[in-house]
């Protein structure tokens, strides 16, 4: 380490590794916010599976839950916002760690699996609230 | 001299310490739900098509295999809701000796949901 | 001190009784013979009360075979010199008696996991203090000696931080015995890491923003997941795992600020 304080910046390398830690350093954040809003709407979530499968699951008992609410869609809009957050972050560090699937490339992927997911549960919830 | 000392002892070799099997227990949990959402997005989507083809989807679920695998689906969100919980608790809170003990109880919640689910979904 | 009033002093010994034999018997030990490629030797090692590991291991060397290489300095846990792999999980070899860890009179040792070997129980230690000195593990100082000598009070939030990681001796047990070094050779492990949060905490320090932008990141303080196989086996009993959440909360904050 040579360097004095301040130095850093100084080389274009060290302007990439400040970036990288950045990027790594807001996911880190990103998952642990998203992990928080997750487990308020996971205990949501399980009491209704609890509550619904008590009664029987049916299609019509789900839509007629959701359908003329404004509180249950705007639930499942901020939960699958939470996941799509969360899910590929913990994902992208099992693809780095046991597979060595990193770097830029590695951030790509993770956003694209986060669009696919928020894309295809706010396509449920519209079906779903009609 | 004390009790950690005790229970490496008993330890045979190659066994691991409780915190990596909250560990182990939450990243299986983890990429097995990370799996199941895109499925239970696009199963819930067939709502689009409208509640007949919903309530399809539901009835094909109706088989033992199917019970069985959503119970288990239950359990692991319940699991990872728990671990994630005892990560949350190591990070964020002040550090105490009692949050060594914090993978038995995320166990043990685990294990009280599954049973409560199961005796629900029979 | 007799070996008969030890024994009769220590409850953990008469538990042992009834599993182990007499003292004057012998232990089997595997010991790791070569490098990186090598192959288990085993040896036959007369049984001795309050026998540690490292008696053991001295004792193959003195009568077996002095070709063995090993690593001791202090033989009373201080020097951090003599950890190594003993059937299978990391240890002081010098602190741990054979009583406690040789399972059906067995031990197999191994040098430490997660660093290249040199030579039969000698590991090269070299990328473990590179860590150390890559997560800014060196004291950064604000003042010269013309400046008075800083006050700070040991009931502070900050020296108590530090206070409860300050006992490292740079052992390894926590680095050996860490997964996410295993799966990601470039990660700075818990010792260093730990090391940068005493720091993060010392009021003397200057070189937090250059410290904290060193050890965030996914090699940094970020990879680690809280198994806490660090905080499990530090011989210490000091908690790295706690030390590096602190680093992320304290990286969270600086990136929040904008100055990371």
């Amino acid at each position: 380490m040579n360097g004095a304080p301040g130095a850093a910046g100084a080389s274009p390398g060290r302007i990439r590794a400040g970036h990288r830690a950045r990027i790594d350093a807001a996911l880190w954040l990103a998952q642990r916010v998203s992990a928080f809003v997750l487990a308020a709407c996971v205990l949501v979530h399980l009491a209704t599976i609890f509550y619904a499968v008590h009664g029987g699951l049916t299609a019509a008992a789900i839509i007629a839950r959701i359908r003329g609410s404004v509180a249950w869609p705007a639930f499942y809009v901020v939960f699958i916002v939470a996941a799509a957050v969360h899910a590929p972050i913990g994902l992208r560090a099992i693809a780095a760690e046991w597979a060595g699937f990193r770097g830029h490339r590695a951030d790509l992927a993770t956003a694209f699996v986060a669009i696919a997911l928020l894309a295809l549960g706010l396509r449920a919830v519209w079906g779903l609230a009609g | 001299m004390n009790r950690r000392d005790t229970r490496q002892r008993m330890r045979s070799r190659g066994d691991h310490p409780a915190g990596w099997w909250a560990f182990a227990v939450h990243r299986v949990s983890g990429v097995a739900l990370a799996l199941f959402l895109p499925v239970h997005f696009w199963a819930l989507g067939r709502a689009l098509e409208g509640e007949a083809a919903l309530q399809g989807f539901l009835r094909w679920t109706e088989n033992p295999w199917l019970k069985f695998a959503e119970w288990g689906l239950v359990v692991l969100l319940a699991a990872h809701l728990t671990g994630g919980l005892r990560v949350l608790a190591l990070e964020f809170l002040p550090w105490r000796n009692w949050q060594k003990s914090l993978a038995a109880v995320t166990a043990g919640v685990s294990l009280l949901v599954a049973l409560l689910f199961l005796l629900e979904v029979r | 001190m007799t070996a008969g009033t030890a024994q009769a002093g220590d409850p953990s010994r008469e538990r042992q009784s009834e599993t182990t034999p007499p003292v004057s018997s012998s232990i089997d030990v595997d010991v790791w013979r070569g490098d990186a490629v090598g192959q288990f030797v085993r040896y036959r090692v007369p049984r001795q009360s309050s026998q540690t590991v490292l008696d053991v291991v001295t004792w193959i060397q003195r009568n077996l075979d002095p070709t063995l290489a090993y690593r001791y300095a202090c033989r009373v846990g201080m020097c951090g010199s003599c950890a190594m792999t003993v059937n299978g999980v990391a240890r002081w070899t010098c602190r741990t008696h054979v009583d406690r860890v040789a399972a059906r009179d067995r031990l197999e040792l191994r040098p430490l996991a997660n660093l290249p070997v040199v030579r039969d129980l000698v590991c090269d230690m070299r990328e473990f203090f590179d860590k150390w000195a890559a997560a800014r593990g060196r004291l950064a100082p604000t003042a010269t000696r013309k400046d008075p000598v800083p006050r700070v009070a040991p009931g502070s939030r900050e020296r108590r931080a530090a206070d409860a990681a300050i006992e490292c001796i740079g052992c390894g047990v926590c680095y050996a015995s860490c997964d996410i070094v295993a799966w990601r050779p470039d990660y700075l492990g818990p010792a260093a890491l730990n090391r940068a949060w005493t720091l993060v905490n010392d009021v003397r320090d200057g070189g937090n923003r250059e410290r904290l932008a060193a050890i965030a990141g996914d090699a940094g303080c970020h990879a680690c997941h809280s198994q806490a196989n660090c905080t499990e086996r530090c011989p210490k009993h000091l908690a790295p795992t706690a030390s590096i959440a602190g680093l992320k909360r304290a990286v969270s904050r600086a990136l929040l600020k904008g100055e990371l």
